[in-house]
């Protein structure tokens, strides 16, 4: 990748290098141990402090007609758990603090990636994959102690005429141990792209003859980028309600 | 950023050609932050916020509730506010309808005396007229015989005639009669 940075014309590109893991404190390339503080350790806690205020302060007053930080908060109470209302009904409203916290995490890191020179948590597939295979294990586990070994109906289609059913099956199977990959590489892959493209667009600033069309394209990326942090926010939490609802109920 | 980034990069670069995202080294730190992170942000939102933010709704709703049941309330006294008010008019109308009909009766029973007393007083007036003017009548009648006898008499004289008053007298009579 260096190379061909270098040998685009003197123009330097690194793109790949603000998702770098690196010790917060210290010199660059010190070890990382898995209880160093590095740059991820920092924004993971600035998105909890950012959840802390957005969820917990705001709403400190408790007021009767809420003033704009408890409406924002009300407002991502309200949505989320009329999607966990929505998708799993009545019976998965307990599983809401949990999808709650999936959704919290995920839009507020994606938003605090936005912030210029930040770290992006959540475009590391470390993060997105525990993310994704925790809903999947969680998900299965609770299928087979809710329903037993009937949870295995979800993979056979009934209402699919009997010779396909061995076949429908096979693909039910595929699908579903690839979910927690695709939902997961989904998450990481938008946010990774996004902020690469910024910076390779940051990269193209540096010629002055094309930086104006630069700078208005990572304008437009950056608007963009706000709009895929909210969606992939959106998406993550309502597959995992979807993939509740299968738990729940696995009989199609 | 630049000039720091930039040794980082080849730093990482030995470590990890390509994506920083595929270093199998620091797996075990992002992955123990992050569980941390959702630990912190599960209690935070289960013990305090959510609770506490579906208290505010369910107080609003209450609120609410209570605020339609107050104005529900309101608008029935005031219904009846009306009602009684209607009540109070209807009866004040009857009322004033009855004394206007009691004073009428009365004007009414005062006025057909009075019609009463003035038609007999018209009636005698008109009898004694009528009295006078027979008197009159018959006292006429019996000056237009006279002036007729006297009148005949003198008419007879001129005429060289020689008439007794008997005569004419009989004459004029039996004349005015025919």
């Amino acid at each position: 990748m260096a190379d061909e940075a270098k040998s685009g014309g003197g123009l330097e590109f690194h793109p790949m290098d603000q998702f770098i893991v690196k010790p917060w404190f210290g010199e660059v390339g010190d070890p990382v141990h898995w209880y160093t503080i590095t740059n991820v350790t920092v924004w993971l806690a600035l998105a909890v402090l950012a959840i802390l205020g957005l969820m917990v302060l705001t709403t400190s007053k408790r007021a009767v007609v809420p003033g704009k930080g408890q409406s924002i908060a009300e407002l991502m109470y309200g949505f989320v758990y009329k999607m966990v209302e929505d998708v799993t009904g009545k019976d998965g409203i307990k599983y809401f603090p949990y999808i709650m916290t999936l959704f919290m995490f995920i839009l507020c890191a994606n938003f605090l990636g936005l912030i210029p020179m930040s770290f992006t948590t959540t475009s590391h597939i470390a993060v997105t994959a525990i993310l994704g295979f925790g809903v999947f294990f969680a998900v299965t586990i609770l299928g087979f102690v809710k329903n037993g070994a009937s949870f295995l109906g979800l993979f056979w289609v009934s209402s699919a005429p009997l010779p396909l059913r061995p076949v429908l099956a096979i693909i039910e199977i595929i699908s579903y141990f690839v979910r927690p990959v695709s939902h997961s590489i989904r998450l990481a892959g938008n946010m990774m792209a996004g902020h690469a493209v910024l910076k390779v667009f940051a990269g193209f600033a540096q010629v002055a003859a094309i930086a104006p069309v630069a700078i208005i394209g990572v304008m437009a990326i950056y608007g963009l980028e706000v709009l895929v942090s909210a969606i992939q926010a959106y998406v993550f939490t309502i597959l995992t309600c979807v993939y509740l609802k299968d738990a729940l109920h696995p009989h199609h | 950023m630049a000039t720091d980034t930039n040794a980082a990069a080849e730093v990482a670069a030995g470590a990890a050609p390509g994506m920083p995202q595929l270093d199998v080294g620091t797996f075990g730190n992002q992955i123990f932050w992050l569980l941390l992170a959702l630990v912190a942000i599960y209690f935070v939102l289960s013990r305090v916020a959510l609770p506490r933010i579906a208290a505010i709704l369910a107080e609003r709703q209450g609120t609410i509730t209570n605020d339609i049941a107050a104005a529900e309330d309101l608008k029935a006294k005031a219904e009846e506010a009306e009602a009684a008010y209607e009540k109070a008019l209807a009866d004040a109308r009857a009322e004033a309808q009855r004394i206007a009909g009691e004073t009428k009766a009365k004007i009414q029973a005062d006025l057909d005396v009075a019609i009463e007393k003035a038609d007999a007083q018209i009636a005698a007036k008109a009898a004694e007229s009528e009295k006078a003017i027979a008197e009159i009548r018959e006292g006429a009648m019996e000056a237009v015989a006279e002036v007729a006898k006297d009148t005949a008499g003198e008419i007879v004289a001129a005429m060289g005639g020689k008439a007794d008053a008997k005569t004419i007298g009989a004459a004029v009579s039996a004349r005015m009669k025919g």
